[in-house]
């Protein structure tokens, strides 16, 4: 049995490996996944780089970072399978929803708008609002900046974004440290429960594709092991058609809930993989569609462009060069090329293509690919922009960042 | 040379600033507090900072860390890649290391090396502590199963022990857990244990 160590944080976007493991994916394939859990991205990010762990449930900017050697030494990763889309909420603290006077049942742009207006005001009177991201180099912080943005925030000048690792977010509305959150569930439920935040919008609102967690090796380990990672992802994909099924989603919170993974109650978990979050304590769930994608429509492939898009943002704020080589480096951790070997001939649908242009479906689309039919799904970044992998400097342009 | 140890462990912080001293490097600060580290790290200014692995505050300082390369003194994580070997170490200890922009190999190697060699000694001492505690607490369990039979069989204390040893090794199990399966048995049935 060949063994994996993988690395991870407890949120529901860690379900893949750990359904794989217990309900015997792993074992039918010749694997056995140890879980090491930990509390903070930069934990798991070294216990990968260093070989405490052979992969890591991991924000695929961080995989980036780390490949790019921002901040720290270089360490080439490979990313040959997505183990998430989305699953991030945005909330605030009570006072906040207040001042806002819109929430959930409205639309991203509603929201941003008025949080913008709520923002400035708030600066004005010199007390800027503080929004809490999971790490620096993370989906969450690229996705706010994003939004923002485009309603008419400067997140650099207008609010202050700070770092506060999933587990310590509730925690931190609870002490009054934060008016704002971009975090994974079940931490905003759990925030909701206790009666400190209210859930107010989703990152799935402001981008319905939005690329989440990867599942990251270190490049040597991908090569040496080849064979044995493939059947690893032929776990993770089995795992995925019972995560996605509505029929288990009992059976897969009580899993995660367990000690050993997330130690919540199952409850709460059950919201994010069923898409009903409970957005202010005591009300009614409301219905978020595709909150968290974690298998179907393709989910799970490393889409080159994605990384793109996310290497375009670092790039937009500052966190990374605007050059070719750059844009270059980030689409080759993603490995498309993994996940094709692994599945050819098992009646999983291939993508033809790498890259696409993201954001231009707005109705599930066929396209090209191999081994079935493949529907790729609403992919529309809430204001309507269009990332074209074969124009990266142009779409920089029109935010004003020069080569 | 100025050092940071940021440890959640109070515990373990002293042992390795101890450490530091005895080597001869005494401008050492230990921050144990998640609440404003970040600005006792700003006025301190170190020159490396030493923090345990599994630290809660490691993402948010990491991105105090990027925001200082605009400063003049600018703090990465371990910048200098000729010596994986040794930052390898540090991480398999349970250490992280964050140096200044500029600080020579040679004066951080030996930091590292030390942090290292304290944080596992106090590992190790945890976990005798751990054996110590946990045997003491064995050493109860059978005094007490030990005294149930005393009393319920009106038998001596050798005859008692003797009584759980054989048990024990007709059932192949360690004697702690036949007096815990008795103590339990016999809280269930009502009796005083």
């Amino acid at each position: 049995m060949s063994r994996f160590r993988i690395g991870f944080l407890p949120l529901v976007d860690s379900a893949l490996p750990i359904i794989a493991q217990e309900l015997g994916f792993a074992k039918q394939e010749g694997v056995e996944i140890a879980l090491v859990r930990d509390r903070t991205w930069a934990a798991v990010r070294d216990r990968l780089a260093y070989g405490q762990t052979d992969a890591a449930h991991l924000v695929a900017p961080i995989a980036i970072a780390m490949a790019l050697g921002l901040d720290r030494p270089a360490t080439p990763i490979g990313a040959p399978f997505m183990l998430s889309l989305n699953g991030n909420a945005i909330a605030v603290s009570h006072v906040l929803a207040e001042m806002l006077g819109v929430g959930i049942e409205a639309d991203a742009r509603t929201v941003g708008e008025r949080l913008a207006v709520v923002a400035k005001e708030e600066a004005a009177r010199g007390r800027k609002l503080r929004i809490a991201v999971v790490h620096r180099y993370s989906s969450h912080n690229y996705m706010l900046r994003y939004w923002l943005a485009a309603c008419g925030l400067d997140p650099d000048q207008d609010v202050e974004i700070i770092v506060i690792a999933p587990p310590f977010v509730a925690d931190a509305f609870a002490a009054g440290e934060i008016d704002v959150s971009v975090v994974g569930e079940p931490w905003n439920s759990l925030a909701v429960e206790r009666g400190d935040g209210v859930i107010i919008s989703s990152t799935s609102r402001i981008w319905k594709r939005g690329v989440e967690k990867l599942l990251a090796f270190r490049a040597d380990v991908l090569d040496e092991r080849r064979g044995e990672v493939e059947a690893l992802l032929r776990a993770l994909y089995a795992a995925g058609q019972v995560a996605m099924d509505p029929a288990r989603t009992e059976d897969v919170a009580e899993l995660l809930s367990r000690e050993a993974y997330i130690g919540l109650p199952s409850p709460l978990i059950a919201r994010a993989l069923s898409g009903r979050l409970v957005c202010r304590k005591d009300e009614e769930p409301a219905k978020l569609r595709d909150f968290l994608v974690v298998h179907g429509e393709a989910a799970n492939f490393p889409w080159r462009s994605q990384a793109m898009w996310l290497y375009s943002q670092m790039a937009r704020w500052g966190h990374a060069k605007p050059t070719e080589d750059g844009f270059a480096a980030a689409a080759a951790v993603f490995r498309p090329d993994v996940y094709r070997s692994a599945f050819a001939g098992t009646g999983a649908v291939l993508p033809g293509a790498s890259l696409k242009v993201e954001g231009a479906i707005s109705e599930p689309l066929g396209a090209g690919s191999h081994g079935g039919r493949l529907v790729l799904g609403h992919d529309r970044f809430f204001d309507g922009r269009l990332f074209d992998p074969d124009d990266v400097f142009g779409y920089l342009a029109q935010d004003g960042v020069g080569r | 040379m100025k050092i940071a140890v940021i440890d959640d462990s109070a515990a373990r912080a002293a042992v390795i600033e101890e450490g530091l001293r005895e080597a001869g490097l005494t401008d050492v600060t230990v921050l144990i507090d998640r609440r404003g580290v970040v600005a006792e790290l700003e006025r301190l200014s170190p020159d490396v900072i030493l923090i345990n692995l599994e630290n809660p505050s490691r993402d948010m300082l990491e991105e105090s860390f990027a925001l200082s390369r605009a400063l003049s003194r600018p703090i990465a994580m371990f910048v200098d890649q000729s010596d994986e070997a040794s930052i390898a170490d540090a991480v398999d200890a349970g250490i992280s290391a964050y140096v200044v922009d500029g600080l020579r190999k040679e004066r951080i190697k030996p930091v590292l090396e030390l942090a290292v060699r304290r944080f596992s000694a106090f590992s190790r001492l945890q976990s005798e502590l751990h054996e110590a505690r946990s045997a003491l607490a064995e050493r109860k369990t059978i005094d007490k199963a030990k005294m149930l039979l005393m009393k319920r069989r009106k038998v001596d204390e050798p005859t008692a022990y003797a009584l759980l040893r054989k048990q024990a090794m007709d059932g192949g199990r360690r004697i702690v857990d036949v007096a815990e399966a008795l103590i339990t048995a016999e809280s269930l049935l009502g009796g005083d244990a």
